[in-house]
């Protein structure tokens, strides 16, 4: 990997190997989280596997066998262990076996897996993500219950196991295992193993590589499918209280591994989780490959050249934006054009209601002003003629007081003015 | 001083010059809601030594870039850091060497290992910067090539078939070289780190800080750190993305008192007090390198090293490259992808 790099010696301490220590811190502070599949029919003992696992009392409603098909109920819980704080989902199979047809019981598991799958690959594409804080909820294991009819593997297991092997990590157990004697369980696990193989599912093995817990592994490894009791219940044994279940032959201890094989389950999840987490990884990758060659991209275009994947998807997106804005833009046509019409109409309708109203008060105004000017012009006619009155007994008066006033004669010349001003 | 665990025989020397930067605790502080409450030991907590193993075999990636006019350390500074010769010194241009007419990038890379754990550590040298009579622009030529950084991881993550490990070559850390006037920022220096400040980690540096005395250094400090801040110039951490109150007032601390850290680097050991320290020798005494009355290397080292190193990654990583990822996916629409070859449709993302 580190191509044409020396390496250096260092001659003092530099610090750096603090480096594990902060990501921890960082993971620490972030959470962890664990998603688990559970797959069995109803009443095989999935819920109580689950809580014996944790040791915590999950708690869950038992479901009926009539259901018309199968559905996936998932439950989230937030564990707490010393400094490590893990978001366990528990998804289970609702109705799983119950159907008089199963040919296709397997299809909704399928599809359950796969929209995680595909719910992660859409936060992936998107422009502005945050996977950093995204909550991963892509199955992590997948925990297969067998039946404990002590024979071999029903054709349901076959057909689903075979369908999610590409998908996910198949841990099968056998459920209920108390009901199988000692001898029967190691014919009936081997009977399992075999069929497996000669059917070609592949399972999850435990990692052998590491040599820290390649042996334990390898020894772990023989033990599948484990054979799990789970109990919900608790009985007092001496002085403590234990998850049990009680028999009137004996009590089946579920932590004690000569009973049964739930602590090695436990421990192996445990011990493994991150490298389960790593196998989903890259499950995840092939289904994101199928996926966008299936959209249509290629990282190899014609003529060879490299054809990107945000090309395709940046072109797929225009059109789609684009069909957006032309319907975004007929809509809005749509809603000024009713908008108009709608106004149009209340105009009229407006203007029909006032009219009269307006009439009227303005015929009244109208006459009011026409009355108005008609006394007008009645008071300047009495005015001039009072005027004219006036003027005339003015003048009456003025000529009365000259008659008065021209009486005493003056000579020849005031009778000649006399008979001037008697004559004009 | 507080020692922490001794690791070697110089860790035990150095000690009692140097506070050790203690080991964080890995218990975080505040306890987390509890929903189902675990009776009994389940062997969860097995999921930190799992981490732990894979981390240590995949190993780790750490790219530095130091920029600043030439001669003020930067070479000298990144050896002392990583106490090895991962940059080669340009002892000055010779006659004969014309001093380069742009910035140049040279990336070394190295490997190197302690306490099994593996890091590639590249340093990104920017010879040239400030260095004309000219400097306009001489930001472009980084800004181009972290860019390009964020392009090549952008197009091995759009793959359809993908590689599990993506090599990264983003730079997670840049080290900006303040020349110790002790007056105030030059131009060029606001200038860069106005527009560098939001693509990449920058880690502002007062260079040489053996010419100043410690009011000197303080005031200087002060001063920068103000005009930073009136500048609108974010460097790491920044503010905004303190995760957590616990985060917050580690950080605050050292945003408002320790950077910009005023820092000397040597590569050379005195004899001071029976022991063996790195220094600068003048004839008024020897400044020991990490001896935090003399300078603040030490504060640098552990700070980018010992504390914040993974949180350099994440930032680069969950902000900055994310940052350019949106707007090359929003700007370029259908248009043909930038290779790094031939950078056609550069200015545009510019």
């Amino acid at each position: 990997q580190n191509v044409g790099c020396r390496t250096l010696s260092l001659s003092a301490h530099v610090g750096f190997d603090s480096l594990p220590d902060q990501l921890i811190r960082k993971s620490i502070k972030h959470g962890f989280c664990f998603n688990i599949l559970c797959i069995g029919e109803t009443g095989i003992g999935k819920s109580a596997l689950v809580s014996s696992l944790f040791n915590t009392n999950f708690e869950d409603s038992p479901s009926t066998h009539f259901l018309s098909n199968v559905r996936l109920r998932a439950q989230t819980f937030e564990l707490q262990e010393s400094n490590v704080l893990l978001k366990l989902t528990v998804v289970k199979t609702v109705g799983f076996g119950d159907q008089v047809n199963k040919a296709d019981s397997y299809q909704p598991i399928v599809d359950y897996i796969d929209a995680q799958f595909e719910a992660y690959l859409e936060e992936e594409l998107k422009i502005i993500r945050s996977l950093f804080s995204y909550h991963d909820t892509r199955i992590h294991v997948c925990l297969y219950f067998i039946s404990p009819t002590g024979r071999s593997l029903k054709t349901i297991d076959l057909l689903t196991m075979r369908s999610l092997d590409s998908k996910v990590n198949i841990i099968p157990v056998i459920g209920k295992a108390d009901s199988i004697s000692k001898t029967e369980l190691q014919e009936f696990k081997k009977k399992i193993m075999s069929e497996l193989v000669s059917n070609g599912i592949r399972i999850y093995q435990f990692p052998t590589d590491d040599e820290t817990v390649s042996e334990i592994n390898t020894i772990t490894n023989a033990y599948l499918p484990f054979a799990v009791v789970g109990s919900m219940e608790k009985v007092k044994i001496g002085d403590k209280m234990v998850r049990a279940r009680q028999y009137p032959w004996g009590i089946v201890k579920v932590e004690n591994e000569n009973h049964c094989d739930t602590i090695k389950l436990r421990r192996m999840l445990c011990t493994n989780m991150e490298d389960l987490k790593e196998k989903t990884r890259a499950y995840y990758e092939s289904y994101r490959r199928c996926r966008l060659e299936k959209l249509g991209c290629r990282d190899i275009g014609p003529e060879n050249k490299p054809v990107s994947l945000q090309e395709v998807i940046e072109a797929k997106r225009r059109e789609f934006c684009l069909e957006m804005e032309r319907e975004e833009e007929e809509i809005k046509q749509r809603f000024v054009q009713r908008v108009n019409e709608k106004a149009a109409v209340l105009e009229e309708a407006e203007q029909q209601a006032s009219m009269p109203v307006l009439t009227k008060s303005e015929c009244l105004m109208l006459m009011h002003q026409e009355e108005e000017l008609k006394l007008g012009e009645k008071k300047k006619l009495l005015e001039d003629e009072i005027a004219q009155f006036i003027e005339k007994k003015a003048i009456t008066e003025s000529i009365k007081s000259q008659v008065s006033v021209s009486t005493p004669v003056v000579s020849w010349k005031t009778q000649g003015l006399q008979k001037v001003s008697a004559d004009a | 001083p507080h020692a922490g665990p001794v690791e070697s025989k110089n860790e035990a020397a150095m000690s009692e010059l140097v506070p050790e930067a203690r080991q964080k605790p890995v218990v975080p502080m505040k306890p987390m809601g509890i929903n189902a409450s675990l009776l009994g030991y389940i062997g969860i907590d097995t999921i930190i030594e799992q981490m732990r193993k894979k981390t240590m075999k995949t190993g780790f990636d750490f790219n530095i870039m130091v920029v600043g006019q030439s001669g003020l350390g930067k070479s000298t500074l990144v050896n002392t850091l990583f106490k090895s010769q991962v940059s080669r010194k340009s002892s000055g241009w010779n006659r004969e060497e014309k001093i380069p007419k742009t910035v140049e990038i040279k990336a070394i890379g190295h490997v190197i290992e302690e306490g099994g754990v593996k890091m590639k550590l590249t340093v990104i040298d920017t010879p040239g910067f400030g260095d004309q009579i000219n400097n306009e622009n001489c930001w472009e030529p980084i800004e181009k090539y972290i860019n390009e950084q964020y392009e090549k991881f952008l197009k091995e993550e759009v793959n359809i078939a993908r590689k599990k490990r993506i090599p990264d070559t983003r730079v997670h850390c840049c080290l900006y070289f303040i020349s110790p006037t002790g007056h105030s920022l030059r131009p060029l220096d606001l200038e860069f780190m106005k527009h560098l400040s939001k693509v990449v980690n920058i880690i502002p540096v007062i260079a040489k800080a053996d010419t100043m005395t410690l009011e000197e250094k303080t005031e200087f400090k002060q001063r920068v750190r103000k005009e930073l801040e009136v500048n609108g110039i974010e460097f790491y951490p920044q503010k905004e993305f303190d995760e957590d109150l616990e985060d917050k007032t580690e950080n605050d601390k050292i945003r408002q008192e320790s950077m910009p850290f005023a820092v000397v680097g040597s590569d050379k050991e005195y004899q001071v007090n029976g022991k063996r320290v790195l220094g600068r020798k003048t004839p008024w005494g020897i400044i020991e390198v990490e001896n935090l009355n003399h300078c603040e290397f030490a504060l640098l080292r552990d700070f980018v090293i010992r504390t914040h190193l993974q949180d350099l990654k994440e930032v680069t990583h969950n902000i900055h490259y994310e940052t350019y990822r949106a707007k090359r996916l929003n700007d370029n629409g259908g248009l043909p992808p930038m290779t790094v070859e031939t950078e056609e449709n550069h200015e545009s993302n510019l």
